[in-house]
């Protein structure tokens, strides 16, 4: 494969259907991500209407009768998306809540699998997103050395992004003290700095850059571009249209499971400020 | 993989007739996202994450008690209080005790091994349902998870077995050489809680009302095990067959093969042996295959 994109590359470098590559990895311009018309369907408990609540009596009717769970409802998140991510690129993903963006990137990360359609990768694509496996009663410590194993890093891999962790989150001696006594940027500023200790082929982020000053959104911007370069691929949802504008190359606008728009970022997203 | 004719079609093609994505997809060497690895992939995958399953058990066991006064001393407390509790019920009240030489060593025996096995199993129903936002944000094998919480049940054991080894000896049983076994028959546990804690986090993982069940099944086979009575001394009238069912149900079995070697200071029979070793092999091929077999699908809630 390696071979081939090299040739590939030698016959024809400027022939690659993605905008502005002035990198000069050799790998930029080969599809990383493609996803073929896929369809994401979820079940969700709970959240009955008040007509359908009842109580043990009307529970054990519909049992008799064979009906399902009421409360159990089938949402249709995404429906029908297809595009094409290329080496190199950073995709902005964005849309109101609800639209789809977070459970288009976990069926990117392969973490839900499609209802029909499918999503093909050339290995793994990671989430950005290790606050799952952390622990608000634990040190700040315990949590790095956690968040890290989580990610499939090794002991020697952990020591040596140990230091630079705490360096990046700002948090100094807090560090010794349980995250449950952070501040919320400070909470949201360790989580960014454990996740994004990671290289990572293609790289996915959800709204990571919500919270946190100035000064720290200046400073994670900045390891975006630098995961960017080195990934790859990147993709990112967000709410803040700034960053995305300053990050990305490409922007897809979803909107209600379907996209509305794709393609150049000021274009899409001046669109988007319009609707 | 693909042919040098076709990139190279691709790449001079610039605004070619659309193709397939799933063509274009295939000829570029990428694969579909979702796929289950075969059982020896999945466990090397296993094995690397040991780092994260040993962690994780850790960090839990930590977090659990840290909102609390005595903190770690809780994981000493609570076999104790359940063994007190125990012993004031069956041995006072209801006066077993009569019956059972060195009653409270009897009892707090049975209490120990049996709420090893029954922790696991709760714990591990619940270790998939109860971290799905884990399991939706990163790659890693699923099986991780029982396994951490079982490994979390083993730290806890550790003090439970202190325990009831010093009350073993403080009720006046001696030092024996064969208390050299303990660890074995624990490893054989530990193994049938591995595969047990897998199956049972399958079920919980797509059956959500498993864990208002399991509370009720546990308890029926807590006092089916004989952690408070003698099997065959209650099973004396009893016909054949329902003796050997009762003695062939895998927590009685690891019960007494422990009074065994802690009590009655005799090198437990070979139809115990069997008994254990069956139990634990066999629950872990089956847990663990059960488990595998829905990998790819825990998650999707």
């Amino acid at each position: 494969m390696a071979e081939l994109t090299k040739e590939l590359s030698q016959v024809a470098p400027q022939t690659s259907e993605t905008q502005n590559h002035e990198t000069q990895n050799p790998k930029a311009g080969t599809p990383t991500v493609i996803v073929d018309d896929l369809h994401i369907v979820y079940k969700v408990y709970g959240s009955a209407s008040d007509a359908e609540k009842g109580n043990a009596a009307s529970a054990l009717m519909r049992m008799l009768r064979r009906q399902g769970r009421p409360q159990m409802k089938e949402v249709h998140a995404v429906k029908g998306v297809s595009f094409v991510a290329h080496h190199g690129d950073a995709i902005g993903i964005i849309g109101r809540n609800g639209s789809g963006k977070s459970t288009l990137l976990r069926a990117i990360a392969g973490l839900l699998p499609p209802h029909k359609g499918a999503v093909y990768t050339n290995g793994q694509p990671s989430l950005l997103g290790v606050n799952a496996a952390l622990m608000k009663e634990l040190t700040g410590e315990r949590n790095i050395i956690l968040g890290c194993y989580a990610m499939g890093m090794t002991p020697s891999e952990v020591r040596e992004k140990y230091d630079e962790i705490v360096d990046f989150s700002g948090i100094g001696d807090f560090v010794q003290f349980p995250m449950s006594t952070y501040s919320s940027g400070m909470g949201a500023r360790l989580r960014f700095a454990i996740s994004s200790a990671k290289t990572h082929d293609v790289l996915l982020i959800d709204e990571a850059l919500a919270t946190g000053d100035r000064e720290f959104k200046k400073k994670s911007q900045q390891r975006i571009k630098q995961m960017r370069d080195a990934a790859g691929t990147v993709f990112l949802v967000a709410h803040n249209l700034d960053v995305i504008e300053e990050t990305c190359n490409r922007v897809i606008w979803l909107h209600k499971g379907k996209i509305r728009m794709e393609g150049d970022p000021q274009e899409v997203l001046e669109a988007y400020n319009k609707a | 993989m693909s042919q040098p004719e076709s990139a190279l079609a691709e790449a001079q093609g610039g605004g070619r007739a659309p193709e397939s994505l799933a063509a274009l997809a295939e000829r570029h060497g990428l694969r579909r996202a979702i796929a289950r690895p075969s059982m020896p992939a999945y466990l090397r995958q296993l094995w690397d994450r040991r780092h994260f399953i040993l962690t994780y058990a850790t960090s839990r066991n930590v977090s659990k008690y840290s909102e609390s006064m005595l903190g770690q001393l809780w994981q000493v407390l609570t076999p104790l209080l359940n063994a007190a509790v125990y012993w004031l019920m069956f041995g006072v009240i209801l006066g077993q005790s009569k019956k059972i030489e060195n009653y409270p060593a009897f009892l707090i025996t049975g209490v120990m091994v049996f709420t090893f096995t029954q922790r696991t199993v709760i714990s591990g129903a619940k270790s998939i349902s109860s971290n799905l936002s884990l399991i939706r944000a990163l790659h890693f094998p699923r099986a991780a998870l029982p396994l951490a919480y079982v490994i979390q049940e083993l730290q806890q054991l550790g003090y439970s077995m202190v325990v009831l080894v010093l009350l073993v000896l403080v009720t006046g049983e001696p030092v024996s050489w064969l208390w050299l076994l303990i660890p074995v028959v624990l490893l054989m546990q530990l193994v049938f809680n591995i595969g047990t804690g897998m199956f049972m986090a399958r079920l919980g993982a797509f059956m959500r009302d498993m864990n208002q069940l399991l509370p009720f099944i546990t308890r029926t086979w807590l006092y089916a095990s004989g952690v408070f009575y003698a099997i065959d001394d209650r099973t004396k009238d009893l016909p054949d067959f329902l003796r050997w069912a009762l003695e062939f149900n895998p927590a009685a079995a690891y019960i007494e093969f422990m009074r065994d070697l802690l009590i009655y200071q005799r090198f437990p029979e070979r139809w115990a042996w069997v008994t254990c070793i069956f139990w634990a092999v066999f629950a872990l091929i089956v847990g663990f295959w059960y488990f595998w077999r829905a990998e790819e699908r825990y998650g999707r809630g």
